[in-house]
């Protein structure tokens, strides 16, 4: 699968043998004569004392009445309003977040972007994602600090070889990227990895994804907010859905803490607290679970590790960020909440993994940790879908692998919310599939959510 | 977060094994109602405050509990053998150790 600028700016991503127009690049997208953000603009403002900066985006208040309304001003809902306006020409958009923009899982993932999957859905949609990832840059004129420094899942065993080297397979088979890497070249590349073979977990080989990385989180939220905001959508913050409004069974809009909003289309985004909002509107169940996902950050090092690597004899998954931090996560808690904290023993368990895995940080101390409430859907697979009810659009069950999925989850949302019908990379990802046993399990973990 | 296993007393979390809702009832085995197995398996209140759900003293007595748990303060307010019906009186560490309890103890001491 590739990517690529067309002579008119149009950046076009193909599916196989489909291609799909995504946008323009920056260079016709900024409207004025020139982009907002660039390298003139940096140095007018350094002699100018930075005092001529707009704001990244306004504070509006709430209108009576949008043609979309997207509940959750995260990462998602903003991609969301971003290509409403960006692909479809619907500017009359309102983002309502409950909190500031950033406060919710946007602001608190470990940051990696990879698309190293088995099943043919995952593969298509989280490649479509990457090809997003490569050019949001320039799509948003925000620098998102999209760095490509590959993934690396370490394998422990032959049977978790095969295993990984298959998923490579499936992954090249579909235009991805994968290289399998041997213990001693894995030596080489990630020096800090224990590949000794007196290691408690000794190392037999590596799946890498070169084209994986990461991206600055919160720039994501920024820029796609920017992008949607000088489009003319409303961003309004502290704003938190009481209600919804409704005719018979349609939905036509939400009672806000800001008051009554009216809108044609109702979506919602918003991740952890899906059951939470959709309770609101009568869904009193869905195949969604909500559970505690904590991360961690360590004080600054010098460089130490250029990739990404992950731990396959447990769950662990470290980079480390350009501040110098290593940023890492492991399992979930592993049971139902919505606080945004977790509990001590996964706290042993991920630094356990940590030290298994690079023994020589042992003593480095710990700078933070925290906690977000993910979204974990039955087989581990997200929805992005119409419905449940008339006037209304559902994304959630991201499974604490949201972050990756930004820019194709919201670009798929926007299609399906625009179009009233699905693009074909979330065509397979309904809400309905669970009752017809067409179930994207990735893991093979079944109908429980806290092993996804 | 601790639970407080009514055979066992307090212990930290870890020792338990989480099982999920509790209010989920498996429909009659020989049942081929289609919508009542699916909603089993795969549909859940996911509610925000009192939880009532399974767990399994894995790592003590192994026995199945049903723990009333907020999910949003952590909180636990009862505590039971699954399959018996949920007693208030029943929540509270245990004042008097277990019989179990009380002859290992005797045991150690007499050794």
């Amino acid at each position: 699968m590739v990517g690529n600028v067309k002579a008119d700016g149009a950046y076009v991503v193909y599916i196989g043998m489909q291609s799909v127009r995504v946008g323009a690049s920056a260079v016709c997208r900024t409207d004025g004569n020139m982009a907002e953000y660039s390298a003139f603009s940096l140095l007018r403002n350094a002699f100018n004392s930075n005092r001529d900066w707009k704001q990244a985006w306004r504070k509006p208040e709430p209108k009576p009445s949008y043609d979309v309304i997207v509940i959750g001003g995260g990462g998602h809902g903003l991609a969301t309003a971003y290509y409403l306006a960006a692909e479809h020409g619907i500017s009359n958009v309102a983002v309502l977040e409950r909190g500031w923009l950033g406060s919710g899982n946007i602001g608190r993932n470990t940051t990696i972007v990879r698309s190293n999957y088995l099943l043919p859905a995952s593969t298509r949609f989280y490649e479509f994602s990457m090809k997003l990832w490569e050019n949001l840059s320039h799509e948003l004129n925000y620098n998102v600090m999209f760095s490509q420094r590959g993934i690396l899942n370490l394998a422990h065993s032959p049977a978790q070889a095969d295993d990984y080297i298959r998923r490579g397979n499936a992954m090249r088979l579909s235009g991805g990227d994968a290289e399998w890497l041997s213990a001693d070249e894995i030596g080489r590349k990630v020096p800090g990895v224990d590949v000794s073979g007196s290691a408690r977990f000794p190392v037999v080989g590596g799946l890498l994804q070169p084209r994986a990385g990461t991206a600055r989180h919160d720039a994501v939220a920024w820029g796609y907010a920017r992008g949607a905001d000088r489009r003319g959508v409303d961003i309004i913050e502290n704003c938190e859905v009481t209600g919804f409004l409704r005719e018979g069974d349609s939905i036509t809009g939400v009672t806000t803490t800001r008051g009554e909003i009216r809108a044609a289309k109702t979506a919602v985004a918003v991740a952890g607290s899906t059951g939470r909002v959709m309770k609101l509107a009568g869904i009193d169940k869905l195949p969604i679970e909500s559970h505690v996902l904590q991360a961690f950050v360590s004080e600054s090092l010098k460089p130490f590790v250029d990739m990404v690597v992950t731990w396959g004899a447990g769950h662990l998954y470290m980079s480390q960020s350009d501040k110098g931090g290593l940023v890492f996560g492991g399992n979930i808690d592993g049971y139902n909440s919505y606080a945004q904290r977790g509990n001590l023993p996964i706290v042993e368990e991920v630094m356990s993994e940590m030290v298994a895995m690079f023994p020589s940080v042992a003593r480095v101390r710990l700078l933070r940790s925290w906690g977000g409430v993910m979204d974990m859907s039955m087989d581990g697979s997200p929805i992005i879908t119409t419905g449940p009810l008339p006037g209304m659009y559902l994304n959630c069950g991201w499974c604490y692998g949201g972050f990756k999925a930004t820019p194709a989850s919201g670009f798929s949302f926007a299609w399906t919310i625009a179009r009233d019908e699905p693009h074909q990379i979330n065509a397979p990802y309904t809400l309905d599939r669970f009752h017809r046993g067409a179930i994207i399990d990735e893991k093979g973990q079944g109908a429980t959510p806290r092993l996804h | 977060m601790r639970i407080t296993c009514p055979y066992c007393g307090t212990r930290d979390v870890v020792e338990f094994t989480y099982q999920g809702d509790a209010t989920v009832t498996r429909p009659d085995p020989a049942s081929t109602d289609q919508a009542a197995w699916n909603a089993y398996v795969y549909d859940r209140a996911n509610p925000a405050g009192k939880h009532s759900e399974l767990w399994q003293h894995s790592g003590g007595c192994r026995a199945h509990l049903v723990v009333e748990r907020d999910t949003v303060s952590h909180v636990i307010t009862s505590v039971a053998f699954a399959g018996i019906k949920p007693n208030p009186a029943r929540t509270t560490t245990p004042k008097r150790k277990s019989p179990a309890r009380k002859a290992a103890t005797r045991g150690k001491a007499a050794s």
